[in-house]
């Protein structure tokens, strides 16, 4: 009975938000914080009590660590099916982890209709951990979509618009909505495509994972269906041609609605590549790997080159995250076991370095009143511990050893590079080319002449405390990783599995 | 033929609902009273719905050659009714609760009409007869020229009720041209009749092609579809809103559901002009209404243009024809009847009472949610649900559809669909947005500050009840809805 509680804790939570706020202006942020905190204590529980050794695999019905089914809709086979392996459990600890930083940094910046807003946040935090649960396709559907809304009015109602006011909060909120909401419309397409398929050969309506595990597809509608969750995954990602939603979006965003989007809502498609598009379609991955390794070197050197042009610091972070999805996604086709290992990596800690430095261009924001990188500039004497903070999440994103980021990167690269030497090559360009965006930023905002006297108030006990926790978690993860890489190994194994097998299928048939 | 105990009771939801507008219309005779025309109205209705399960009991039962009553029928019954039982308290709330304020012409007759286009629609939902379709369209159609007109001293109303009247007349002459041809052609009058002959032939005669074809052109008049549209949003922005409400729900599921059983005895694919046609119609409905949606800055405007594009997805459904089409259909029109119900009610509510002009440009609807949050909450639920987003009954309607056009392989269809869909995503969050915007200083309209306590909010607050929990558990109205077959 915990996993329905894991996705009910912060629906209830957030109704209580908006509540409370006819009592009191800070109420609400206190029950959010009391919300996502008991939604982190459950998943270290369960990371503490659990062993993880049993996750889906090739060629047997799939074993879960925790399980919940409740039959939902019968007329077309759909149940409330919510299961919990080490992938899913490592995304959740992440999710509660910056859904407690996310309440925590609009602290002082949100200020008009606190409750709703704490409604909106964890609302979001909600769907995301039904994403990450969920094991009927429906209902992964359901989530899917309806992170959407509350994350629309996070950006439409309390985003900041553009200096130049070319973009404004409204329409980069539209953007985000109807990118994805389309996409996901093509995949529910491609789910009821899959459904029916099975059910012609089968005989038998149904939704669940492990049941259309084991539908035969005929290799040309596999692939048309395969794609069909590809894009819907690839927007969200983001791969490069379908990426434009995402600069805006974060620029326009508040900072806790940015710390969640490149945090966890990107990784939801990482982690729905993971757990459904690989193993539902192995043969049509394996065949389409090449292409999706392709697209993610494009993204990865695209990212960067775009980052490094930005002026506003928050799309420079932004288009940042392009770049390291990229590598995500290079590993998860590359079909190797390091690799593998080395995106859940990624995944972490581009969560936390991503988050914080959003955090961070939330904090600078509070004391400059502008994003603009052309109006900061030697900020260094004038800021008490940003710079200093700032300069090693830089670090960080560049992949300096002992961050989790290196990890990530060079286990992905070094997975790759045995079963594609040149894409691994091609990658690698990608950090050469973080260094140079991640100096240029700190140069840019920190060094050089200043634009004032005087000096900014530092960073409180609140700020603190935040990025310090940031520092020592990437830390911890880049030079202690066993065991994260425990946890996850038997997830990674059967999606290793999986495409193991097709690739080799796809070689014989060569 | 004699008539038995069983022929009255299958009758009773209609019997019921015209001897209501008989005693309303004697009520006003003997002494006019708003609240007493109201109250027998709902009464009235209230009774017709309760007499749906008897009927339901006595089915399948035809009587005379016109009316069959079966499942499918009690189930749009049931629907009509409904709808028609909500735009009359809305309409009570609309005119006014005390005299003086609100509307300042007669305000009975606007529920003798509501009761006879109610009687319409039962009957249309019913009958299985070329006659029987049109007495019952007819009967539908021409109080409603009346409802639209019914704030005559408008401009608009006037304008849009007049339009409507004649392009009403002139989608009822190509049927009636369209009915005619298949008789002359067939020789019988009834569906099961045409449709035999239909299906005899490899491939039919000119004659009856055309006659179905006008057959098709005088329905989709009625159901607004491209390019049959042009009346629809002039007479939503015309109409008063509680007339419009009707208009959108009863009026348009009576004539989709005829449509629809008429397709079931001549499926559509059984010949590739009529199902090309369809099809056609399917995607221009779709693109036309959601681009055209697009810049309108009057609410019922907007839900005009929706509508056009609602029926397109519905469409689809017809042009499968197959497999879940019938319950894919039923599905929808349930959860837009009670979707539209619920974005005209809240339009009404922010109109009430009445004072020349409905409240429907969209800055009107500025920062609402600062002001009424339940009101606001009520119209957000309606617009996600019209976008069909999750844990709102509008996904249900268009997973549905989307499952109907997977199953019969309509990729095309599909594809229109999608990018309807998205396209339909833009406006909806407009009005969305705006209504948490900050609010502008000056405002003309607002609802009543005890809305929630009359039954008119208490009635909106209910579908958006409804429309939020069968999103989040559809199971009971899926259970009841698989049962809905023809026949």
């Amino acid at each position: 009975m915990i996993l329905p509680w894991l996705v009910l804790i912060p629906f209830i939570g957030g109704l209580l938000c908006w509540v409370a706020e006819h009592y009191s202006s800070s109420l609400p942020r206190w029950l959010g914080l009391l919300t996502m905190g008991l939604e982190l204590l459950l998943g270290l529980w369960l990371w503490h009590q659990g062993d993880f050794q049993l996750a889906p695999a090739a060629g047997s019905p799939p074993a879960w660590e925790l399980e919940f089914k409740y039959i939902w809709i019968q007329r077309f086979g759909i149940s409330i099916h919510l299961a919990l392996d080490g992938l899913s459990l490592l995304m959740i600890l992440l999710t509660g982890l910056l859904g407690l930083l996310s309440v925590l940094c609009s602290w002082q910046e949100i200020q008009k209709h606190v409750g709703f807003f704490h409604l909106n946040l964890m609302w979001i935090l909600g769907g995301v951990v039904g994403v990450f649960l969920a094991l009927d396709l429906f209902l992964f559907f359901f989530f899917w979509e309806m992170m959407l809304v509350p994350m629309y009015f996070l950006i439409a109602l309390w985003g900041h618009s553009a200096a130049d006011g070319r973009t404004s909060r409204i329409n980069a909120a539209t953007k985000f909505f109807i990118y994805t909401q389309a996409s996901g419309l093509i995949m529910l397409v491609a789910i009821l495509g899959l459904v029916f398929v099975n059910f012609h050969n089968s005989g038998e309506l149904t939704f669940d994972y492990a049941k259309l595990l084991q539908a035969r597809l005929a290799p040309s509608v596999e692939y048309i269906l395969m794609l069909g969750f590809f894009v819907a995954f690839a927007v969200k990602l983001p791969v490069v041609p379908v990426h434009s939603w995402l600069p805006d979006a974060h620029a326009q965003a508040p900072t806790a609605g940015s710390v969640d989007l490149a945090g966890i809502l990107l990784k939801t498609a990482a982690y729905g590549l993971l757990r459904f598009a690989v193993p539902l379609f192995p043969n049509a991955s394996a065949e389409f790997a090449p292409i999706a390794m392709g697209l993610g070197v494009l993204g990865i050197i695209y990212g960067a080159l775009l980052a490094f042009a930005q002026t506003d610091i928050k799309r420079l972070v932004a288009y940042t995250s392009v770049s390291h999805m990229g590598f995500v996604l290079v590993g998860i086709y590359s079909g190797s076991q390091i690799a593998l290992q080395g995106v859940v990596i990624q995944m972490l800690a581009h969560g936390l370095s991503a988050a914080a430095l959003f955090i961070l261009c939330g904090q600078l924001y509070e004391r400059l009143h502008t994003r603009d990188l052309r109006e900061m500039g030697g900020l260094w004497g004038r800021l008490n511990y940003l710079p200093g903070v700032m300069l090693f999440f830089a670090a960080a994103s560049l992949g300096l050893p002992g961050t989790g980021n290196f990890l990530g990167e060079f286990l992905i690269l070094l997975g790759t590079f045995k079963v594609a030497p040149l894409i691994a090559v091609l990658a690698s360009v990608g950090l050469v080319l973080a260094s140079v965006y991640s100096l240029i930023m700190i140069q840019r905002a920190f060094y050089g002449p200043a634009k004032a006297d005087g000096v900014l108030p530092g960073l409180d006990r609140r700020e603190q405390a935040m990025v310090l926790s940031l520092i020592g978690l990437l830390v911890l993860l880049g030079i202690y990783p066993q065991p994260v890489l425990d946890t996850s190994l038997a997830s990674m194994d059967g999606v290793q599995q999986w495409l193991a097998a097709a690739f080799s299928q796809l070689i014989s048939a060569r | 033929m004699d008539l038995t105990a069983h022929h009255f009771i299958v009758l009773l939801p209609l019997l019921l609902t015209c001897a209501t507008a008989v005693l309303v219309m004697l009520g006003i005779a003997w002494q006019r009273n708003h609240s007493q025309s109201y109250l027998l109205s709902v009464l009235g209705l209230g009774a017709a719905l309760l007499s749906l399960p008897a009927a339901l009991h006595s089915s399948p039962q035809s009587v005379t050659a016109l009316l069959t009553v079966d499942r499918f029928a009690c189930f749009y019954m049931a629907l009509i009714l409904l709808a028609s039982i909500a735009c009359v308290t809305l309409a009570h709330a609309y005119l006014g609760e005390q005299q003086g304020k609100g509307y300042p012409g007669n305000r009975e007759e606007l529920y003798l009409l509501m009761l006879l286009a109610t009687a319409g629609g039962l009957v249309l939902v019913s009958t299985q007869h070329l006659a029987g379709l049109f007495i019952g369209l007819e009967l539908l159609s021409v109080p409603t020229y009346g409802l639209v007109a019914y704030a005559f001293f408008n401009r608009r109303s006037l304008e849009g009720g007049i339009k409507h009247m004649v392009l009403s007349v002139a989608g009822s002459a190509f049927l009636l041209f369209g009915i005619a041809l298949l008789y002359a052609d067939t020789g019988s009058l009834s569906f099961a009749g045409v449709g035999d002959r239909f299906m005899a032939d490899a491939h039919p005669a000119a004659l009856i092609q055309l006659g179905m074809g006008m057959l098709l052109v005088g329905l989709a008049f009625k159901l607004s579809l491209v390019p049959f549209h042009l009346w629809t949003p002039d007479v939503y922005e015309g109409a008063p809103a509680p007339a419009a409400a009707f208009l959108a729900t009863a009026s348009k599921v009576a004539v989709f559901a005829v449509l629809l059983r008429l397709f079931q005895f001549l499926p559509a694919a059984s010949t590739p002009a009529l199902h090309h046609l369809l099809a056609i119609i399917a995607v221009a409905s779709i693109l036309v209404g959601n681009l055209l949606a697009l810049l309108q800055n009057n609410l019922k405007r907007l839900l005009g243009y929706s509508s056009i594009a609602h029926f397109g997805y519905l469409v689809i459904a017809l042009v499968a024809s197959q497999g879940l089409a019938v319950e894919a259909v039923s599905v929808y029109l349930a959860t837009y009847v009670l979707t539209t119900l619920g974005a005209f009610g809240v339009i009404t509510l922010m109109s009430t009472p009445y004072s020349g002009r409905d409240c429907d440009a969209l800055y009107e609807y500025r920062g609402l949610f600062w002001r009424r949050p339940y009101l606001t909450a009520v119209l957000t639920v309606m617009m996600l649900s019209l976008a069909g987003i999750p844990l709102t009954a509008g996904f249900i309607g268009k997973f549905y559809i989307i499952a109907v056009g997977v199953q019969a392989e309509l990729w095309w269809l599909l594809g229109a669909l999608v990018l309807g869909s998205a396209i339909g995503v833009f406006y909806y969050l407009r009005v969305m947005v705006t209504l948490f915007m900050v609010e502008p200083n000056l405002r003309r309209h607002d609802a009543p500050f005890d809305w929630g306590q009359r039954a008119g909010g208490v009635m909106l607050l209910v579908v958006a009840i409804l429309a939020f929990v069968l999103g989040i558990y559809p199971q009971p109205l899926l259970a009841m809805l698989s049962s809905v077959n023809l026949g």
